[in-house]
């Protein structure tokens, strides 16, 4: 079985987050990039899983600039065959999709894996826009991915429940939790991914339909206001009449 | 303006359709789309929140993502919509990218608020830690609303349905079985949310959470490490990497406040945290805060909210 894994970078989880250049720009002033948890940790790793019972090939593609190389070695590390790294600035989901779709459509894999969300951007936007690029069925938000030949069985997400579906290869599926286990590369990994085929692919020409005009801050709460803990009458009394929620 | 609201009717109008349909309501006039098997009676109470007209393709019952696609991209021609509204659930997660690129349309996912006057949209970025404000730059413009975003409004009256045939398709997708929690809140819909933490120490001591949401009509939610062993079931869990959700009312006991638990919740209108620990971080986000041992706050809190309920109603 071909896949093909679509890795993206984000921001470490812990970091602060603010804007420069008149708040029209992330300020990467010390930020960590990491690769996005749910692209490493249930795509990628259930992908390895399949490869390692299924035999096969994984791919992973990541639509960025050179800068993201070391987020595509460590995605490598943690095992992956190769990786593509499409040499263009990610300006909105559309654009990455379609790239990444180019690329799909003209080496043929039986699955695309995606993260269910960046965890910068959470669009849950570019699994979706592939498989209509490819006019392939997806499976989004998936926790659960199980491959017989041609058949895929999977568990997804619905509103309020949990729902057990089928569907044939070629299909795109985004992944979430439940899926696979992180697994943490070691060194003879990390060794592997040096040398590791990355190819750089360039960038078809893509309309871009979105653009972030800005960012603002949420505004800080006010100071929290202290309950002594034996009189919840009193909390009541405040989420009745001046919180208005109950 | 000529708007399209898509509605999931499967289990019946909920809040989120009312939601949508006021916030289409904002824009232009309202048709919206429909699949499945509700009464023509019930569809014509969307009026009421300001819809012209309901269309439902009663030849598809289910969620598949290849025939909402078409179904939703037929209607939009039909009324030659230029603005098309999803609630930012997990079926517009599936269909809206689709639909984005099967029509062309700029897609905004995540929208909080309506166009302001430079036509931008509000959308939560960095897992609610900012706000991002998107141009559509493309003739057609998809939003998918987050739920809890916008208040429905009642406009009184009601509104035509009528029967439409989208040319579904067959389903890419073959539903096997589905598991369905009986009578339990969707957490991303919910208004009211009782979560807990590792400081509730362990499984069996659920029952004083449990109570508390049941008093109040709350959903109730968890920490990311009492999922992850097992505590709780895995959409119980709010954050960065679980659900981001954006109640009314957000009660935690026992949970630190990490910043990646944060990034779940803190759209919640109103934040109240129970805690041992004086500095524990979540103080920092709350609006009011109880420093106490969860075992006895909780019950005593539930406690009050009942004589509340009783002396309101
Ligand atoms: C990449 C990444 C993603 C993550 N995503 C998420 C996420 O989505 N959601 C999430 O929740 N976490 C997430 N985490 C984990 C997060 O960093 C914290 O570890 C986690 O939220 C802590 O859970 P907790 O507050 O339940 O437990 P703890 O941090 O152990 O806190 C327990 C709290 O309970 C208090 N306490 C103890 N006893 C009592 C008592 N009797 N009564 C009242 N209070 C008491 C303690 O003072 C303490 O503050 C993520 C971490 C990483 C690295
Ligand atoms: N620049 C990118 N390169 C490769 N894959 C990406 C990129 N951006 C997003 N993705 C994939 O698409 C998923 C959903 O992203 P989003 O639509 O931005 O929430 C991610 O989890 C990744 O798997």
């Amino acid at each position: 079985m071909k896949i093909l894994v679509c890795i993206s970078k984000s921001p470490d989880t812990t970091s602060k987050i603010s804007f420069t250049d008149n708040s029209t720009k992330f300020d990467e002033n010390g930020v960590q990039y990491i690769v996005n948890p749910y692209d490493e940790w249930y795509a990628l790793v259930r992908a390895l899983e399949i490869k390692e019972a299924n035999g096969g090939n994984v791919t992973i593609i990541s639509v960025g600039s050179s800068g993201d190389e070391a987020v595509i070695r460590k995605a490598l590390a943690i095992g992956a065959d190769d990786a593509v790294r499409i040499d263009a600035d990610p300006t909105d989901a559309y654009f990455t999709a379609m790239q990444i779709a180019e690329y799909a459509k003209s080496n043929g894999f039986d699955l695309v894996l995606t993260g269910k969300e960046t965890i910068n951007y959470n669009g849950s936007q570019v699994g979706g826009m592939i498989a209509e690029a490819l006019n392939q069925p997806f499976v989004s938000v998936a926790s659960k991915l199980d491959v017989n030949g041609t058949t895929l069985t999977l568990e997804r997400e619905i509103n309020g429940g949990i729902e057990v579906v089928e569907v044939n290869t070629p299909a795109v599926v985004s992944c979430a939790k439940g899926m696979a286990e992180q697994r943490i590369p070691n060194m003879r990994g990390i060794m592997a991914a040096r040398t590791k085929p990355l190819q750089v692919v360039a960038p078809i020409a893509v309309d871009q339909m979105t653009t972030y005009v800005n960012y603002t801050m949420p505004n800080a709460k006010s100071a929290c206001k202290m309950i002594d803990p034996s009189n919840m009458d009193q909390l009541v009394e405040f989420l009745h009449n001046e919180a208005k929620v109950i | 303006m000529s708007v399209l609201v898509f509605i999931n009717s499967k289990n019946g109008l909920q809040k989120s359709a009312f939601e949508t349909v006021t916030y289409g309501k904002k824009l232009g006039d309202v048709t919206v789309i429909t699949t499945g098997s509700l009464s023509a009676d019930q569809l014509s109470t969307l009026g009421n929140y300001g819809a012209s007209k309901v269309l439902i393709d009663r030849s598809v019952d289910g969620d598949d993502d290849q025939q909402l696609t078409r179904v939703i991209s037929a209607a939009a021609d039909a009324c030659s919509a230029n603005t098309i509204i999803f609630s930012h659930d997990l079926v517009a997660k599936a269909v809206a990218p689709r639909l984005s690129v099967r029509l062309k349309a700029g897609l905004i996912s995540g929208a909080i608020g309506i166009p302001s006057s430079d036509r931008t949209v509000p959308v939560n970025v960095f897992s609610g830690k900012a706000f991002g404000h998107v141009k559509v730059n493309a003739a057609r413009t998809i939003i998918s609303l987050l739920p809890n975003s916008i208040q429905p409004e009642q406009l009184g009256g009601s509104c035509a349905v009528e029967d439409f045939n989208g040319n579904a398709g067959s389903a890419g997708v073959k539903v096997l079985s589905t598991k369905k929690p009986e009578g339990q809140i969707p957490l991303p819909e919910a208004e009211l949310v009782v979560s807990a933490g590792r400081g509730l120490k362990g499984p069996e001591n659920w029952g004083i959470v449990e109570d508390l949401a049941t008093a109040l009509g709350a959903a109730t939610a968890c920490s990311r490490p009492v999922s992850d062993i097992g505590w709780r079931p895995h959409h119980e869990h709010v954050g960065q990497t679980g659900v981001a959700i954006r109640p009314n009312l957000y009660i935690a006991a026992g949970i630190s406040g990490a910043i990646q638990h944060l990034a779940g919740v803190n759209g919640s209108k109103v934040i109240v945290v129970i805690n041992t620990d004086p500095e524990a971080p979540f103080f920092k986000a709350a609006d009011y805060g109880v420093v106490g041992d969860a075992f006895e706050v909780l019950p005593r809190l539930t406690e009050a909210v009942k004589k509340f309920r009783a002396s309101s109603h």
